[in-house]
């Protein structure tokens, strides 16, 4: 069982686009500050931040724990909202349901979840329909291991 | 190729001009889809797009963007550059669009990240 080192909880509002993304940069933050390896703070901040969007878009808010443990470092986000209706859909780089708002933002191009995969090692999506939807994705710091 | 080269050869307005343009970029990530940014992020690259509100710094700066150049003559909110100057991203303008500024940057030999 892994031992977790480090946790943060960070609250997500919905809609609000000039906040959103701020909880990733304090990751970071946080990350460097610990002297993270450049690339592995990257690649987990790209799936904080998509994580995040996707909640500040869709859902009606929701909360996004940091973790670190001995064995990786990364997000476990939970959301109320309309939940994912078919995942594996979703998960198709180019599909999207994001309305003309979203894509205003320069976000609703059908990357978001794809980014998320593309950049970790690991990612677990949970969603029931008009509840919300649950995503663990993160980075093994040791993946010879 | 130093950021003051690129101003030259797109005659851009500099947005910080407190920031040194002596710093080099040597690829490029042109887009106006923030998630195509992040997806083939490179550090220290050169952020090319026409989107000009506060994600496209929150962006840059998860993606570790070293300079944004907005295109086709719009100018970001004066709080999306506050961002950038805490962010040590340097920003700049110009009046060309994205096939321009991009076939321009690829004449003087920068190259794509994607």
């Amino acid at each position: 069982m892994a031992e977790e080192l480090l946790k943060k909880t960070f609250t997500i509002f919905p809609r609000n686009f000039d906040k959103a993304g701020e909880n990733s940069t304090e990751i970071k933050t946080l990350l460097k500050s610990l002297n993270f390896d450049p690339d592995i703070i990257r690649r987990l901040v790209v799936v904080a931040f998509e994580a995040e969007m996707n909640v500040v878009m869709y859902a009606n808010g929701g909360e996004m724990d940091f973790v670190i443990t001995d064995e990786d470092i990364r997000i476990d986000i939970r959301d109320e909202g309309p939940g994912i209706p078919d995942i594996q859909q979703a998960m198709q780089e180019g599909y999207s349901t994001a309305t003309d708002e979203m894509r205003e933002m320069g976000f609703g191009f059908g990357m978001g979840l794809p980014n998320i995969k593309r950049h970790s090692d690991f990612l677990n999506i949970e969603s029931q329909v008009g509840k919300g939807t649950t995503v663990s994705a993160g980075i093994r710091l040791n993946p010879d291991a | 190729m130093k950021l003051e080269e690129i101003k030259q050869i797109l005659q851009c307005q500099v947005l910080t001009p407190e920031m040194d343009l002596n710093l080099e970029v040597n690829t490029v990530l042109a887009s106006d889809g923030m998630s195509e940014i992040l997806a083939f992020h490179k550090p220290g690259a050169l952020m090319i797009t026409g989107l000009t509100n506060i994600q496209s710094v929150r962006t840059a700066d998860v993606a570790d963007v070293r300079a944004i150049v907005y295109i086709r003559g719009k100018l970001p909110h004066e709080k999306t550059v506050d961002l950038a100057r805490q962010k040590k991203i340097t920003v700049l303008a110009t009046n060309l669009g994205m096939f321009d500024v991009c076939g321009m940057l690829r004449e003087n030999g920068l190259k794509g990240a994607m």
